[in-house]
């Protein structure tokens, strides 16, 4: 009985992959374990081992061929197997369609936040244009701009900052050689040498407490966390050492340093790794905590957090890495810490949001706007120092708030957002505000758990009409 | 199968000595094993080579997310230790867990819908690959922080010398973990309070795509302990009966109440650090060389066949595995996802 070889998934959000090279051909016998192909992923290069032995009888994919979905077909094994060749439904790939179906929906979850990001770019530069009253200053303008991921706007900022300052250098795990656990400082040995991009063993809580300490005496470090679950090994160095020095030395000792990694909740990778840290971070004076959303917010911010003196929680977002917004190519281009954007104007409801939550909201506002809601559209950008002013200046006009999280509501970002709110605008508000938040649960695994703990689009559209009194 | 190219750990008498820093050549044949023992061992770690290659393929194929480790070349490590331990006693690791869990005699059912997400699995496919656990066979986890396992492997150590009632717990760790600073804060504490804890690094030359070299200023890290007293041996890993001969030696001096003990398994892995990994940091050739001279399963079956049994009963547990495996995928396959209900369960314990 033959066999067919299926576009394997290689990574928990890929859904397609470019069959760069087949290493055998029709005609050769294989053995489970012999590498078949290799396959292109915006990530990476990958090896493709056959599973079963038997004759390739047949190659369905040609080499070079781009977009292969996950589980097609892509060669045959002693003439296929014939229950999947007739079409039929075979038990596994029935049931690797559904699974392919959710990781396709992660997938399109994305798109979505990148199809809206590519507008909500080009219409909140547009629109702050043409704004008038005096909630905001148009953001400056910087020119023509290119298209990039925000992964490689990222590289490009630490690459600028490295090449404009020496003190400025890069560690952590994994950032050297293999070039970035997310590929973001890919191509930085290269140009920067082992000296200024330093390969760390896993022992995050030392070499955080060592860069801490060569903050202290002048040099800029950028300390990327592989992911920001693994910070907390090294939490005490930032709230006790980074955070708390300036301050218990008089001003003496400065800590001029960068937190940064992918923060917040990746795709079905469990409790221990999926989760959202800004407000543990926002909690602590002393420190500042930035969470870009679009790569013109990534490449600008992260240039304003290494030059700025003091010690910066940067919160990127791994889902993001590979979408790809409009990004200003003036070479000083750089973003106000302190400041949010508003991504889209309107006149009935504001929604604050921040990091990958922005695309979620620009969604919702898309779709509310279907309703007649028009939802204005906030990216915080900068959690701590919040841009109140902005916030409660939006919430003025509208007399209505809606904050998005992925962490979860209880002591979040979106209580302190509400909170300024009532502070500052208690007789404005014409409806409690409502938070839209992860579900107050450890992350599950399972896929089903996983999509009911996260917010979705039509909660944000759900809360706005709650606000707005029209459900 | 390469004759004679297989390399295993000195054997000494009596008390651990200094561990050795080369690695001699033993001969292919039966170390204190019996044929019957042998078999069992072969079956065991045929049955986690075969588990993760379904694994990989389900991953493959979509059906199971995130983060997917495999064990596969590390096999002897877990099954050879497994042979020492008594009801009782328990077992720690890392995300690399499957063949810990089969070995523990955990249900590969359980195991692999789990790895699917499903409500069959032994978290109710809440905790997925990284994270299950068995209090029933010993098994702590499952636990997805590089070296955090190893100070709480110290605390099940600890309520060992509590109750003072003769377990021993096997801590199991990475060559990358083996630099966090958590590990030494262990040793300390183990060393100090006579805990009985086995600590054992699976040094698979890799953590992720760091070389052990690149990411250790230590060379030999079952001296590791050195400063607080704590015997070591470096042991070939990829010989499940090697690994058995140091097990017995450190169980047997962790049981008699004389405190924590090292042991460093030279193993490989043959597969990427996880589903997604480029492996740009090795070449295939290494790989190679380690699976066609080295390989745990293929050492064992070549000794049991020299040693005169019949072929027709290791066919016999080739086929047993393959079925018991094939079982498991479609049970994983099949077993419902989660109820909706399950997202809400298991955050506290309800206070009675
Ligand atoms: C505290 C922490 N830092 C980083 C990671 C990311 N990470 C997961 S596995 C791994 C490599 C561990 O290597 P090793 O200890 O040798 O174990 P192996 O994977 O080889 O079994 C890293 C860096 C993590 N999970 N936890
Ligand atoms: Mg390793």
């Amino acid at each position: 009985m033959g066999a067919t070889i299926l576009m394997p998934a290689l990574s928990p959000t890929m859904t397609e992959g470019k069959l760069s090279r087949w290493l055998k051909k029709e005609g050769d016998t294989v053995a489970a374990g012999d590498v078949i192909a290799e396959i292109e992923t915006d990530k990476a290069t990958m090896e493709v081992e056959a599973v079963d032995e038997g004759q390739i009888t047949k190659i369905l994919v040609a080499e070079g061929t781009e977009g292969v979905a996950v589980n097609s077909a892509i060669a045959e094994l002693d003439g296929g197997d014939s229950k999947n060749a007739a079409g039929g439904p075979q038990q596994p790939v029935s049931n690797a369609t559904k699974a392919g179906g959710e990781t396709a929906e992660v997938a399109k979850q994305a798109e979505d936040h990148g199809a809206v990001a590519a507008k909500g770019a080009a219409k909140g530069e547009g629109s702050a244009a043409q704004a008038k009253g005096p909630e905001q200053e148009p953001e400056k303008d910087w020119g023509p701009t290119k298209t990039q991921t925000v992964r490689e706007a990222l590289r490009d900022a630490m690459a600028l900052e490295m090449r404009a300052d020496d003190t400025v250098f890069l560690l952590g795990e994994e950032v050297a050689q293999y070039q970035g656990a997310y590929k973001v400082s890919q191509g930085l040995l290269d140009e920067f040498g082992p000296k200024r991009v330093v390969d760390t063993p896993i022992t995050e809580h030392g070499f955080t407490g060592m860069a801490v300490g060569a903050a202290m005496s002048g040099l800029r470090p950028i300390v990327e966390f592989m992911t920001f679950n693994f910070s907390m090994q090294a939490i005490d160095h930032i709230i006790n050492s980074a955070a708390k020095t300036l301050y218990m030395s008089g001003g003496q000792l400065g800590c001029p340093i960068v937190f940064r990694g992918p923060n917040g909740a990746a795709a079905r990778v469990a409790a221990q790794h999926s989760q959202c840290y800004a407000s543990w971070y926002a909690h602590v004076p002393g420190l500042r905590v930035l969470a870009p959303w679009s790569a013109a917010d990534a490449k600008g911010l992260l240039r304003a957090a290494i030059r700025d003196p003091n010690p910066v929680v940067f919160l990127e977002n791994e889902i993001l890495y590979g979408q790809s917004f409009e990004v200003p190519e003036d070479d000083d281009f750089i973003l106000p810490i302190g400041k949010a954007k508003i991504e889209r104007r309107g006149k009935d409801v504001t929604i604050v949001a921040f990091s990958i939550e922005v695309g979620l909201a620009l969604k919702a506002a898309e779709k509310l706007a279907e309703e007649g809601i028009d939802a204005e559209v906030i990216n915080l950008r900068s959690i701590r120092p919040l841009d109140t002013e902005t916030i409660v200046n939006s919430v003025k006009k509208t007399n209505r708030l809606v904050t998005v999280e992925e962490g979860w509501a209880f002591s979040g970002i979106g209580a302190e957002v509400a909170m300024q709110v009532i502070e500052h605008a208690f007789d404005h508000l014409d409806a409690p505000p409502v938070r839209v938040a992860g579900l107050d649960v450890p992350m599950p695994y399972a896929a089903n758990l996983e999509k009911l703990a996260l917010p979705t689009v039509d909660h944000v559209v759900d809360a706005a009409k709650s606000v707005t009194y029209k459900k | 199968m390469v004759q004679g190219a297989k390399a295993g750990t000195t054997k000494r008498s009596g008390r651990p000595g200094p561990a050795p820093s080369s690695l001699k050549t033993p001969p292919l044949k039966n170390e204190g094993l019996t044929q019957e023992q042998l078999l069992q061992a072969y079956n065991d770690m045929l049955l986690i080579r075969r588990f993760e290659e379904k694994a990989g393929q389900l991953y493959g194929m979509g059906l199971i997310g995130g983060f997917c480790h495999l064990y596969i070349g590390q096999e002897a490590v877990v099954v050879g230790m497994q042979m020492c331990l008594k009801p009782g006693d328990q077992v720690i690791t890392s995300y690399r867990d499957h063949g810990h869990m089969l070995a523990t005699g955990m249900e590969s059912r359980g195991v692999m819908a789990e790895l699917t997400g499903r409500e069959g699995g032994y978290s109710r496919g809440k905790g997925g690959s990284m994270h299950m656990f068995s209090r029933e066979k010993g098994f702590y986890g499952g636990h997805g922080i590089v070296g955090a396992q190893v100070s709480i492997g110290t605390g099940l150590a600890f309520s060992n010398m509590y109750r003072n009632d003769g377990s021993v717990c096997l801590t199991y760790y990475g060559d990358g973990a083996a630099n966090q600073g958590q590990v030494f804060e262990s040793y300390n504490l183990a060393a100090l309070m006579k805990l009985p804890v086995i600590f054992i690094i699976e040094n698979n030359k890799y953590g992720m795509g760091t070389s052990a070299e690149r990411a250790s200023a230590s060379k030999d890290r079952s001296k590791d302990g050195t400063p607080w007293g704590i015997p070591g041996e470096q042991v070939d890993g990829m010989d499940v009966q090697a690994v058995k001969a140091a097990g017995e030696r450190a169980v047997a001096y962790c049981r008699e109440g004389n405190g924590p003990y090292i042991l460093e398994m030279k193993t490989y892995r043959y597969r990427g650090h996880s589903m997604s990994d480029p492996a740009k940091y090795r070449t295939r050739e290494e790989v190679q060389k380690m699976r066609e001279q080295h390989d745990p399963i293929e050492t064992i079956r070549k000794i049991l066949l020299e040693g005169g049994m019949d072929e027709t009963k290791i066919k016999t547990v080739d086929d047993k595995v393959k079925t018991i495996v094939a079982d498991a995928a479609e049970f994983a396959q099949t077993s419902p996802e989660p109820d909706e209900k399950e997202l809400w369960t298991d955050i506290l314990v309800e206070a009675r």
